[in-house]
């Protein structure tokens, strides 16, 4: 089997007007080798699951920093889930109180990124825990 | 049939997303499910936009998309997107003009990077527009990267090749250059409020006007429209002027289908032959490490690059003979 390349996306969802965060990790990725599919501010987690899977990316990046995330990241994961695909990892970073990060990966998402985290660390991460699919 | 051909035909999302994957990915398996998809294709209008960066070719397309859905059309996109050349990473950013399209199940957006295909495509666009064809797309549009002079592979792939140019980009000598600007079928001066979009109009006339002998005995010869994609102005004129375009092509190959071209048909072949080869003897002589040896060995300098490509390639031919 040859490499696939790593395929993510970049998302904003919901009334945030704030992606100075989200396109530099969207550069890092990109830096690391990976195909990233940005898709801009303003976006309902219908809207970013239909592209995800168009796209056929590994993993959904979700960058909130406006405090509806404990709305937006599940629906994500709920929506992939009624799309058949869930073996899209999602992953979310922003402004996400230190109480919210469990219950949010009770709820399906993978990790949680926080102000102070290193793009290496973040890019390293990617690398480690999100795999190309193999069929 | 594999039911994966049967699902690109029934018009399955997620089917046609991941066989575009296995495209740009080059998973060999890939070409029985195109051969098979082949027999379904030649029934979409391909529709290439080119241009330089910035001068609003996802902004047009998106315009066009809605255009298309208000006549009822269904469209397939594809936006393609520069590979960096250090680092074999992209950032896909043409699908933010057109993210309000995502929810319509009658628009199917993809992007591609180039990874490292010059031409202004990636080397997985032609296929893929066979799949977006296959699944029934009436309307194909492909986006190509931000182009300079050079880059017209988009031509071979399009029916109707719409060059985007903005005012005030270069004087007349630009204008007559060979290239990018010899493709046109149509040109449009996109932001056509800024300063200088008459002066545009005028060298782009006067360049067209230079061929005239081309355009004798009702030839199509590439009309200038101006348009201001941002508002939706001179869209409808962009869409009726591509149908005109399409009734040509029609007339002039008599009823024959589009695709039936044979200079095309022969620029595909060589294409993908091309493509195969390389891929075949790339993936041959990395398998056995030999690529590796000989690197090795010319940094050491036991053996020149010449001569090492010499051994490599025919060695690396006789060996594929067997095995094809």
């Amino acid at each position: 089997m040859r490499d696939r390349k790593l395929r993510v996306m970049v998302a904003k969802p919901g009334l945030d007007g704030h992606d100075r965060g989200a396109r530099i990790i969207a550069r890092a990725f990109r830096d690391a080798g990976f195909e990233v599919v940005y898709t801009g501010l303003h976006q309902t987690p219908d809207s970013i699951v239909k592209a995800a899977i168009q796209e056929d990316v590994d993993m959904i990046g979700l960058s909130s920093l406006a405090g509806a995330h404990m709305y937006l990241f599940p629906e994500v994961v709920k929506l992939l889930k009624e799309n058949g695909a869930d073996d899209i990892v999602v992953v979310g970073g922003g402004i996400i109180p230190d109480d919210d990060i469990p219950k949010l990966k009770a709820q399906g998402i993978v990790e949680i990124f926080t102000p102070g985290s290193k793009l290496d660390d973040m890019v390293g991460w990617v690398k480690a825990n999100v795999k190309t699919r193999t069929d | 049939m594999s039911s994966a051909v049967e699902k690109v035909i029934a018009g399955d999302v997620r089917t046609v997303a991941r066989l575009i994957r296995d495209i740009d990915d080059k998973i060999p398996g890939v070409r029985d499910v195109l051969k098979a998809l082949y027999a379904h294709t030649g029934k979409a209008y391909v529709i290439g936009i080119t241009g330089a960066p910035g001068v609003g070719k996802s902004t047009l397309v998106d315009q066009m998309v809605n255009h298309y859905r208000h006549q009822g059309k269904s469209v397939g996109v594809l936006a393609v997107d520069p590979t960096s050349p250090f680092t074999g990473g992209a950032i896909l950013g043409d699908r933010i003009r057109m993210q309000r399209h995502s929810l319509d199940d009658g628009v199917f957006i993809r992007s591609l990077a180039t990874r490292g295909h010059f031409g202004g495509l990636s080397q997985s666009t032609r296929s893929a527009i066979d799949v977006l064809d296959a699944m029934g797309k009436d309307y194909i549009i492909v986006e190509t990267v931000g182009v300079g002079q050079d880059e017209v592979d988009v031509v071979k792939s399009a029916q109707t090749t719409v060059i985007v140019v903005i005012p005030g980009m270069g004087d007349d000598i630009q204008a007559i250059k060979a290239g990018i600007l010899e493709v046109g079928d149509l040109f449009v001066i996109n932001k056509a409020d800024r300063e200088g979009a008459d002066k545009t109009f005028n060298e782009l006339r006067q360049m067209i006007d230079m061929g005239h002998e081309k355009y004798e005995d009702g030839k199509w010869k590439p009309p200038i429209l101006k348009a201001e994609a941002v508002f939706d102005r001179g869209v409808t004129e962009l869409l009726e002027t591509i149908e005109r375009h399409r009734d040509y092509l029609l007339k002039a190959s008599q009823g024959n289908k589009l695709r039936k071209n044979k200079e095309r048909i022969r620029e595909d072949l060589v294409e993908m032959i091309k493509s195969r080869l390389i891929q075949e003897v790339l993936d041959h002589m990395s398998e056995n490490d030999r690529l590796n040896k000989a690197v090795d060995a010319v940094m050491d300098g036991e053996i020149d690059p010449y001569t090492a490509c010499d051994e490599l390639l025919l060695s690396t031919l006789r060996a594929l003979q067997k095995d094809l």
